[in-house]
């Protein structure tokens, strides 16, 4: 089944600038999957994932997402069954309030207002927001303005949910709220983040990135225990698998 | 800078003003917003030196106000500091013209003062009714009736994600300024070309939000046409609130109420 | 500057919110017409960074004094007249509804002085012919403080030219000329100093960001454009001059500072303005003119004592009445809440 199926081939990209952000990058993640996009700053993870949500368009290669390749002419399709959530919240959220943002995607998709508020407060009940719902989107806290965000997305039920850095800039409480929210999802996931103990929980599978193209590919378990892997690529084990400074040992 | 600040503290006190739940608030916002222009048009249709009879019209942003839960303190406050420019204009009429106009008791009242006390009154009102209006309705509310009766759908979509983006801009401005004070705490403010750099990075970063938000937009699907839940409906109370009003408003512009209600008083005390 | 409500008249305040509603929607339709590719988000996050950038106040060189951006250029330059109008249009919206600088029914008039001016005069005859890609920087400045004078003179004049009609200020035309011009003049030249600073910056950083909004084809920028520009400014700035010159026969008479300070000099003064409006009011009617009001100019009654006795009465009573409703019915809606809704509002 490549329903829900999520590959790329060769994919290039570079900035009108010059750039070159992607220079050959290919996977296949398959229904199901929660996949770690890792990579040090400016490795090409953001341009990735805004390829995979169609914001992009490659240079050369292929995008592939369920049965389509994404091109300008299936972009409605692919924006049907993969939900992007971006890195700030504020980019994201740009209605008046949260329920206005969360109908935006179905309202989109041209559902009746019956069908489009049972969406918006089942997205919202969802990710535990739904007290938020007539609350103005500038008034949110952060971990708030996450919530609402994801919950916008969730809205048109895409069947891959796709996320840029979900625990950025969070406290310890939101950011502990947002993994166990995504470790329930049952979606597809691939989640580019810096937070490697994040990956490492809710992701089993991690690619790293370098330079525009994979360094590895493989279980997370594995790829972030491998300190001698991640050093090139600037990038270090989570705290949970390096040694602890205090007694020496492995914290596991 | 601190004048922006103090407007945006306003705004968001506006802003949970129009998050109440009284009756006025849920009156449709076309109505309110129809009511409010018939108040204007009626209050700036007075002539240039009438003071008295536009007494009653204060009653409207004085009643929605009471009715809406709206304190008195803040709107006043917001007056004081639009209020500058219309003294400035304002206080030449007195100067200008000293023909007398009125004699209360010894005392002569110039046209001048008549019609400085006129624009005054209308200044008070007609701003303070604005004021009103928006803290029991609400911006989007606002937005969503002007759409609703006529104004251009582009620019309804504008006036959303501008006051959207306010409070996000403005903070980022603020950040800029606060690293430039701690960097250069001798200067008082910018020079000319500092200030140049500092507003292109602030418009740079814009830009690039601009484009991050479009994405955001396609990404669910925008396809030029940004569309918002829930649709208004006219009541029954609604169109009574309108009608009332007008009504008032016509009574006060054709009858000097409070020469009327002199002549009573003072007829009842003989 | 903000015209006020206060100042308006229904017949101008009408006039000019329909002809500024009728630019919008002319504005909106041609928008319309061309594909989006982010220009939602681009005016939208734009007329937020007006407000922003009002934030940043500076040094004007050479006097004690600070400006800020006004935007209604840059955004010309940035957008083209008609998405910038609308920005400006919001913008304005937004200032009128939650600030309560000029007013609802001012719209109109702020609109045409403060967007219509910058957006379709200034920026299309001095600002665009001037500020192509290889334009060189003094020329670009000189583009940025052209469109921006002829921007704000206009917008000035806007407004002198609206209260006048509107028969508000007993201060006539001229005089009222003399008050604002000067003042826009270096508000003007600031502000269009600080726009192509900006400008010159983008052009160092992001030089394909100015490739949309300033057209001017090389080799066939005409430099007609320009000189029409030229020509209204010196001519608005003749005229103002000449009024200046005709208005004070006697030089330094007319002087703010000796106005509000000598009571005799007003006198002066006010005889001198009579006597000039007289001459060359445009619309009688409406003037002011404390000695002969004509009919219709002073609608309140001759000053006789019975009528203005009860007159003042009732004002009082008035008075009293709204303030006595408005309690009333605060306290009507305390004891209608409290029962329910014990916490108040969080």
């Amino acid at each position: 089944m490549s329903h829900h199926l999520v590959s790329a081939a060769d994919l290039r990209f570079a900035y009108p600038d010059g750039t070159e952000a992607l220079r050959g990058v290919s996977f296949v993640i398959h229904h199901g999957e929660s996949v770690g996009l890792v990579g040090a700053n400016g490795a090409g993870k953001s341009t990735l994932l805004l390829h995979l949500a169609g914001a992009l368009l490659p240079t050369s290669g292929q995008v592939r997402v369920g049965d389509w390749p994404v091109t300008a002419s299936t972009l409605p399709q692919i924006r049907r069954s993969l939900g992007l959530v971006f890195q700030d919240a504020d980019d994201q959220l740009f209605m008046p309030t949260v329920g206005d943002d969360v109908a935006f995607g179905p309202l989109n998709l041209g559902l009746p207002p019956a069908e489009v508020d049972r969406c918006v407060a089942a997205a919202l009940e969802r990710v535990g927001a739904a007290h938020l719902r007539d609350r103005p989107s500038h008034r949110l806290s952060g971990g708030e303005k996450r919530l609402a965000a994801i919950a916008a997305v969730l809205s048109s039920s895409p069947d891959i949910l796709v996320m840029d850095e979900p625990s950025a800039n969070l406290d310890p409480a939101a950011r502990r709220r947002i993994l166990s929210l995504l470790r329930s999802f049952e979606h597809t996931k691939i989640v580019a983040s810096h937070d490697l103990d994040l990956v490492l929980d809710v992701c089993a599978r991690t690619i790293v990135l370098h330079e525009g193209r994979v360094a590895a590919d493989g279980p997370s378990a594995e790829i972030l225990a491998d300190a001698r892997l991640l050093e090139p690529v600037r990038l270090e084990p989570p705290l949970r698998l390096q040694a602890c400074p205090r007694c020496g040992g492995a914290a596991r | 800078m601190a004048g922006l600040e103090s407007a945006l503290a306003h705004l968001g006190s506006i802003e949970a003003l129009a998050a109440r739940a009284t009756p006025v608030h849920r009156l449709d916002p076309r109505a309110k917003l129809l009511t409010t222009g018939a108040f204007l048009a009626t209050v700036v249709s007075f002539g240039p030196r009438q003071v008295i009879p536009l007494l009653p019209l204060a009653l409207y942003p004085v009643a929605l106000g009471a009715l809406g839960d709206v304190p008195a303190r803040p709107v006043l406050a917001r007056l004081a500091l639009a209020s500058p420019f219309v003294l400035l204009v304002a206080i030449w009429n007195p100067l200008l013209d000293r023909a007398p106009a009125l004699a209360i008791g010894g005392l002569v009242v110039s046209g001048g003062w008549l019609s400085f006390a006129s624009i005054l009154l209308r200044f008070c009102l007609t701003l303070g009714a604005a004021l009103v209006l928006v803290a029991v309705t609400g911006f989007d509310a606002t937005c969503a009736a002007l759409g609703r009766l006529g104004a251009p759908r582009i620019l309804v979509e504008q006036l959303l994600l501008l006051h959207r983006y306010l409070f996000v801009l403005v903070d980022e401005a603020a950040r800029l300024l606060r690293a430039h004070a701690l960097r250069a705490p001798e200067a008082r403010r910018p020079g000319l070309r500092v200030a140049g750099s500092m507003l292109g990075q602030l418009l740079l970063r814009t830009l690039a939000r601009a484009q991050r938000i479009h994405r955001a937009m396609l990404c669910r699907g925008f396809d030029g046409v940004l569309r918002r839940r829930g649709a208004l409906r006219l009541r029954a109370v609604d169109l009574a609130f309108t009608g009332g009003w007008c009504a008032f408003f016509a009574l006060a512009r054709a009858v000097d109420l409070p020469r009327l209600l002199g002549g009573l008083a003072l007829g009842a005390g003989r | 500057m903000h015209m006020s409500d206060a100042f308006l008249s229904p017949a101008v305040g009408g006039a000019m919110l329909a002809a500024s509603g009728g630019v919008a929607s002319v504005a909106a339709r041609r928008l319309r017409r061309r594909p989006d590719e982010g220009r939602v988000a681009l005016m939208g996050v734009l007329g937020a960074f007006v407000f922003a950038a009002q934030m940043v106040n500076f040094a004007i060189p050479g006097t004690g004094s600070s400006g800020h951006l006004a935007g209604g250029l840059l955004l010309a330059i940035l957008l083209g007249p008609h998405a910038a109008f609308l920005t400006m249009a919001s913008v304005l919206a937004v200032q009128a509804f939650v600030f309560a600088d000029g007013g609802l029914l001012a719209l109109g008039c702020n609109l045409f002085n403060m967007g219509f001016c910058a957006c379709y005069v200034a920026y299309p005859l001095a600002c665009r012919p001037l500020v192509g890609r290889e334009a060189s920087a003094r020329r670009l400045a000189l583009g940025a403080v052209a469109g921006s004078v002829l921007a704000l003179q206009l917008g000035a004049l806007g407004v002198v030219v609206e209260t006048a009609l509107s028969g508000a200020s007993a201060l006539p035309l001229r005089s009222f000329a003399l008050l604002l011009l000067p003042v826009h003049l270096a508000i003007g030249i600031a502000e269009g100093l600080v726009t192509g600073a900006v400008v010159l910056f983008l052009r160092r950083t992001r030089p394909e960001l100015l490739a949309g909004g300033a057209p001017a084809a090389p080799g066939r920028r005409s430099l007609r454009p320009v000189l029409v520009g030229a020509a209204l400014a010196a001519a608005l700035v003749g005229g103002v001059v000449s009024w200046f010159a005709s208005a004070r026969p006697d030089g330094l008479e007319w002087s703010l500072a000796r106005v509000g300070a000598a009571p005799p000099a007003v006198d002066r003064l006010h005889r001198l303005l009579e006597g000039l409006q007289a001459a060359t009011a445009l619309l009688p009617g409406y003037a002011f003119r404390g000695d002969a009001a004509p009919a219709g100019a002073a609608p309140w009654p001759a000053p006789s004592a019975g009528t203005t006795a009860s007159g003042i009465a009732g004002a009082l009573l008035t008075l009293g009445l709204a303030v006595a409703v408005g309690a009333a019915l605060r306290l009507a809606r305390r004891a209608d809440r409290s029962p329910r809704t014990p916490a108040g509002p969080p």
